[in-house]
């Protein structure tokens, strides 16, 4: 297979996760589009690990897993939180960190 | 003329003379003693005021004799107490100078200073602050006395500002009184613009020669170019105008008479007036290296002796009359001065014998004033005479002296600089002449006028006066004794003070007669005395019956004298008015322009942060839409730099 | 090390702050206590002042009781302390003036915030120790470095001053005072770090002064420091947050600022801008001199217009250190030591007037000028006083300021003809304002409403009295007899002229060669 696929897909799967950051209320969905992002993160780094034939990619890879997991953590309570004082889970509803 | 024939004399002082330093101490630790003790000198102030003067006077006089002892050549005696100021090439000594002119400005200081505190004393029993006032009075003679003593140009600097300061706190003694306290300061000020003129006078004697005393700058005046001494005689007639009440600076002289009587006679009619008189006559020699400042100087003299005669004469007011009246005879010393040669010495007999009968003149005004509740309108006296006969005897003699009828002391010593004034070659010497001549006959005229309106014709009194009565002794006595002086004090001109000024200070010899250009001296004379009794006929018929009570409306000559000529007018829309607007101007160029640009400063960068930060709306996604431009941002610049 | 032998210096830079920390710790229910410890430790300040003036030389060395302790040696600052008779004479004015101002401040504190002290007053007396202790070191250091630190340092203690004490808009003008001091100071440390890069990697003054720079760094270098001590004097036109200050702060605080603080600008100007770059100080001598000018006709004017007694004061010191700045930028003895003497004077007068006036304004409850009038007739003696600062500070003969301002134009017109003639008119300007003040404020009719209020009618008190005393005593002495201050200041002086190499004009009129 051509590795340059893989790089595309990466790609698409970036933008749809970008795209959904934007549009997306939900804080779970958001959630989930990061993911997305994250993994295509993933994706582009191992493909590249292989063109250019060395480790340092994949590497990186692990090491964007691992913060992935701490911010599933984190994000997660956070998310729930905020849920139980507002009773919602839409980012446009919390606005208090401004100006 | 003797430019360059300044001759430096050995005389350090010796002897006796060593001590004179005490002139200056004695009534300032008085004046210094008073103001410290406060309240607790109230009882005894005025006693110690009088007698440091006292004390002054009889060292004075002892001074002047040990002076005279001493052989003509060496007439002098200088004194340097200690190192005032040394820098580098400038040395200023706390130097004094004890010779013939100081001899005889001390002695009138001290001596008409002496007779005007003890009327003081009289004058101003009721006042509260009587110590006060006496303290400042020894401060004055002290600065006074400094002036004339000092043998550079510094002290005399220091104590020009010293009387200054006197005549400021004396002018606006009464200072709740809004027009006294303006006086005050309208006198500082003014006075302020000649110190200007005087100070960089010192300041081109230090550029030229690096000394400013007065042996170094007149041993020297001939290294001047002609430019420069004609600089240095402007300079120096400024501060002389500016002290002196000359014109243009004539304007504070009049409303100093703001301050108490004694005040008025003391400091602004027989001595601290006269010190431009004396600066002229000191810096001699550097007024006869250039005829052109002479001939300023003076013209000066005779401008502003018609102007204080004309205004005088519109004037109704008792103590302004005498104070045109003063800024009209030092017109005459300043013409005095300005025709140098034999007329220096005329002129300094005419301000002594001024000194006496002005100082007479004001303390009699003082007794008429006690006497009517101190009105000082003099359409509202009259008859005076029967009332107060020593004031009347003494104040007629004064009157009979400054118009300068025969043998009083006016006559023998202001005919003279009459006589000296047409002796001065071409048009000039015609000019002078008759100005001086317009200006005695003027003089006797409002002199008579104030004469008779204030002691004769029909009681013209407000109502809540009485029964008028004489003052008391301490007051009449120094009267009496100033009236012997003003008839006496012509006697000068017969005694060697003409011999005794001359050869030491001068330069001029005895028996240098001049020659008489336009008239004779006897013409002259003829001509001056009729000029004389002219005016004072006039006076005495027009106002013999008395005047109206009340301002009467006139033409254009008489308007413009009450106005004082609107030399009044002419400061305040020259100077004051553009000077409160450009104040204003400025205050308001400061706050909204300077302090508006670094407010501004301040305000932009606030305000532009204060913009910026709407940026934060706390929205999550638009935080990831920027973020999402940022990192775009970034790439296209990047593949830009990697393609491009 | 100490060449001394005895380390005047660092005890003189370090014992008000050791003061201030005990002051700061004594107990807040004692404000009593506070203001004796402060008072005896400033006395004591004095005392060892003294001690440093008698151990130094004056036709000495140029830099004496040298110290020199290392601090950060990779940069090569070092704790270095030496004086001149410049920096003699201001260490002690600033010993003579504190503990004054501690006496003044000794009742004042509460009155002058106008509500009851939201801070404490040993705090207040704590600061006024910490002042004096940077104000000290800044005139000590002889490393620039270390002056730099001290120079910046000092905004803190005045910052809280004027921030915490002050009058009505007194964060306004703290904040004001801090950041435009701060603008300067910041100009000044790029110059510093210039200075080191280009200097041969020292902070040391005596090494710095023969080091060699081109001509464009020279001046950069030059300016940078110039606009600090500028902002610091201040010149026309950085004169702007000195009314502000002076208005807000407490009146000690203010005489303090006015009187010392800001001649560190002049002082350096001295110190540092002639001697490290001499051909860059001949080279903007005339801007120095034209802004100088300027501010003397234009502050002296600006004086006249003001209402507000204190703001009033404020503009005249603007027209005086307009007066030294022509002083040190014509270059001749004469008005070099006449521009150190007025730092000198300028101290002890606007000191005086500034502490009177606020005997007035504590009094009266306002600084208008309005609010006051006739007030000779209920508080004789104070007026009296007041009147006597005055004409100290419009440089009447026979108190100190007319010899300095004496010699600055003396100095000024064998060189600047012009300048000192149109300087000259400023003293005519001076008495304009002093005399406006002293008529709107004492003569006249008493103000009904000012001779209603009670502190107006309660004259000079003994503790005032020994305020002002002291300092009226000294005017008039160095009056007469500036001798004592000459003698320091005068080969200071023709040191710093000999680092330009600027020698005084001959006399100019020519040999009698007849």
């Amino acid at each position: 297979m051509e590795p340059g696929y893989y790089v595309v897909l990466a790609a698409v799967l970036f933008t749809i996760g970008a795209v959904g950051v934007l549009i997306r209320r939900n804080a779970i969905v958001l959630f989930m589009c990061i993911e997305l992002m994250l993994n295509a993160g993933n994706l582009a780094l191992v493909t590249f690990s292989r063109i250019n034939g060395t480790l340092d990619g994949q590497i990186m890879a692990f090491f964007v897993m691992v913060v992935a997991a701490a911010e599933v953590v984190i994000g997660l309570a956070i998310i729930m939180s905020i849920f139980r004082t507002r009773r919602s889970a839409s980012v446009d509803d919390a606005n208090l960190l401004k100006y | 003329m003797h430019a360059s024939a300044y001759e430096v004399l050995a005389s350090a002082a010796s002897g006796t003379l060593s001590s004179f330093w005490l002139l200056i101490v004695i009534p300032a630790a008085s004046g210094g003693i008073l103001l410290l003790l406060g309240r607790r000198a109230d009882r005894w102030g005025h006693l110690l005021g009088c007698a440091s003067v006292g004390v002054a006077f009889v060292l004075g006089l002892v001074y002047f004799f040990q002076l005279g002892g001493l052989p003509a050549t060496d007439r002098r005696a200088t004194l340097d107490l200690f190192t005032f100021i040394q820098v580098a090439a400038l040395k200023v000594d706390f130097g004094l100078l004890f010779d013939p002119l100081s001899a005889v400005f001390v002695l009138l200081i001290t001596g008409v200073g002496f007779l005007i505190h003890v009327y003081a004393v009289g004058y101003m029993a009721d006042d509260p602050k009587r110590r006060t006032f006496f303290a400042y009075f020894n401060i004055f003679v002290a600065a006074m006395l400094l002036l004339v003593l000092g043998n550079n140009y510094v002290m005399l600097y220091i104590g020009w500002e010293g009387v200054g300061l006197a005549s400021y706190l004396l002018i606006s003694f009464w200072y709740t009184r809004p027009s006294a306290a303006t006086a005050g300061k309208k006198a500082f000020i003014m006075n302020r613009v000649g110190d200007a003129g005087l100070a960089i006078a010192i300041f081109v004697m230090f550029a030229n020669l690096h000394t400013v005393s007065y042996d170094g700058v007149f041993a020297n005046v001939d290294r001047f170019t002609s430019g420069t001494t004609l600089a240095l005689g402007l300079l120096l007639l400024i501060g002389a105008c500016g002290k002196s009440g000359q014109f243009p600076l004539q304007a504070w002289l009049p409303d100093a008479m703001e301050g108490p009587t004694p005040v008025s006679a003391l400091i602004h009619a027989a001595t601290m007036v006269t010190a431009g008189v004396y600066l002229i006559a000191r810096s001699n020699p550097i007024f006869d290296a250039n005829p052109t400042a002479q001939a300023v100087v003076a013209a000066v003299g005779a401008v502003t002796l018609l102007i204080g005669c004309i205004i005088g004469c519109a004037k109704d007011d008792i103590k302004r009359v005498l104070a045109w009246s003063t800024v009209s005879q030092i017109g005459y010393m300043f013409l005095g001065v300005g025709l140098g040669g034999g007329a220096y010495a005329l002129a300094i007999i005419h301000l002594l014998a001024h000194g006496f009968f002005k100082a007479g003149l004001f303390l009699g005004a003082g007794s008429v004033m006690h006497a009517m509740n101190d009105q000082v309108d003099i359409r509202r006296f009259g008859g005076l005479w029967k009332y107060m006969k020593i004031t009347w005897i003494t104040f007629g003699v004064g009157w009979l002296a400054i118009i300068g009828i025969p043998p009083l002391s006016g006559f023998f010593s202001k005919e003279p600089i009459i006589a000296e004034a047409f002796d001065r070659p071409g048009w000039a010497g015609w000019v002078l002449g008759f100005a001086a001549l317009l200006g005695a006959g003027l003089t006797a005229f409002y002199m008579t006028r104030l004469f008779v309106l204030t002691f004769h014709g029909p009681e013209r009194w407000t109502d809540d006066i009485k029964h008028p009565h004489e003052s008391p002794p301490v007051m009449t006595v120094p009267l009496m004794l100033l009236a012997i002086g003003s008839a006496a004090a012509g006697a000068l001109m017969a005694t060697p003070v003409q011999d005794w000024l001359n050869p030491t200070v001068f330069g001029v010899e005895g028996g240098e007669v001049p020659e008489h250009v336009h008239l004779s001296h006897t013409v002259v004379t003829i001509l001056s005395i009729a000029i004389t009794v002219l005016g004072g006929l006039l006076g005495w018929w027009l106002f013999r019956n008395g005047t109206s009570l009340q301002e009467q409306p006139a033409g254009p000559v008489v308007t413009a004298a009450r106005k004082n000529l609107y030399g009044d007018t002419v400061n305040e829309t020259v100077f004051e008015k553009p000077g409160t607007y450009l104040t204003r101007a400025l205050v308001y160029f400061d706050n909204k322009g300077i302090d508006g640009l670094v407010n501004g400063l301040a305000a932009a960068v606030g305000g532009g942060s204060g913009r910026l930060r709407r940026a934060q709306t706390g929205f999550v996604r638009s935080y990831a839409l920027s973020m999402l431009g940022g990192a775009l941002l970034v790439a296209v610049a990047f593949l830009v730099v990697r393609l491009g | 090390m100490s060449d001394a032998g005895f380390p005047y210096l660092s005890l003189l830079t370090g014992l008000p702050l050791l003061g201030a920390l005990v002051v700061a710790l004594l107990p807040r229910t004692r404000p009593a206590l506070a203001k004796q410890v402060a008072l005896a430790w400033s006395i004591a300040v004095l005392g060892l002042a003294l001690a440093t003036w008698f151990a130094f030389e004056p036709n000495g060395d140029r830099f004496q009781l040298r110290e020199s302790y290392p601090w950060i040696p990779t940069w090569d600052a070092r704790f270095t302390f030496a004086i001149d008779g410049i920096a003699l004479v201001m260490i002690a004015l600033i010993a003579v003036l504190v503990p004054l101002v501690i006496i003044y401040s000794w009742d004042e504190v509460r009155e002058e915030t106008g509500t009851p002290a939201k801070r404490s007053v040993h705090a207040y007396f704590a600061l006024l120790l910490a002042l004096q202790s940077t104000m000290i070191g800044v005139f000590a250091a002889a490393d620039i470095f270390l002056f730099y630190v001290f120079f910046e340092v000092m905004l803190v203690p005045m910052y809280f001053l004027i921030g915490s004490y002050g009058g009505a808009r007194r964060q306004y003008a703290a904040v004001k005072f801090f950041l435009y001091s701060l603008v300067g100071g910041l100009l000044m440390l790029a110059a510093v770090i210039g200075l080191w890069v280009l200097g041969g990697h020292t902070f040391d003054w005596q090494r710095l002064t023969e080091a060699d720079f081109s001509q464009g760094a020279e001046r950069w270098l030059f300016l940078g420091f110039f606009i600090a001590f500028a902002i610091k004097a201040p010149f026309f036109p950085f004169h702007t947050w000195l009314p502000d200050a002076g208005g807000a702060a407490p009146a000690g605080a203010a005489a303090l600022l006015v009187g010392v603080l800001d001649k560190v600008g002049t002082f350096g100007i001295l110190r540092y801008c002639l001697p490290l770059f001499p051909n860059a100080s001949k080279y903007f001598a005339p801007l120095g001199i034209a802004l100088a000018l300027v501010g003397i006709i234009y502050a002296a004017l600006l004086a006249v217009g003001q209402n507000d007694l204190k703001r009033l004061v404020s503009y005249t010191s603007v027209a005086h250190f307009g007066f030294i700045g022509v002083g040190i930028f014509a270059f001749t003895t004469q008005a070099g030591s006449g521009a150190v003497l007025y730092m000198v004077n300028h101290g002890l007068a606007t000191g005086l007037l500034f502490l009177v006036v606020g005997m007035f304004v504590s009094r009266r409850g306002s600084a208008l000028v309005g609010d006051f009038g006739g007030a000779g007739k209920t508080v004789p003696v104070l007026s009296g006083v007041f009147i006597v600062a005055g004409l100290a500070s419009l440089s009447l003969p026979g108190t100190a300021p007319f010899v300095s301002e004496f010699l600055v134009l003396l100095g000024t017109f064998s060189v600047y003809k012009t300048v000192a003639v149109v300087a000259t008119l400023g003293i005519i300007l001076g008495a304009a304002y002093v005399l406006w003040m002293i008529q709107r404020t004492t003569h006249g009719t008493p103000n009904p409403q000012m001779a209603k209020v009670r502190g107006m009618r309660r004259d000079l008190s003994w503790r005032e009295s020994i305020v002002v005393g002291p300092l009226i005593a000294l005017l008039v002495f160095f009056g007469f007899y500036p001798k004592p201050l000459l003698d320091v200041i005068n080969p200071a002086v023709a040191y710093t002229l000999h680092d330009i190499k600027k020698e005084d004009p001959a006399p100019s009129a020519q040999e009698a060669g007849k």
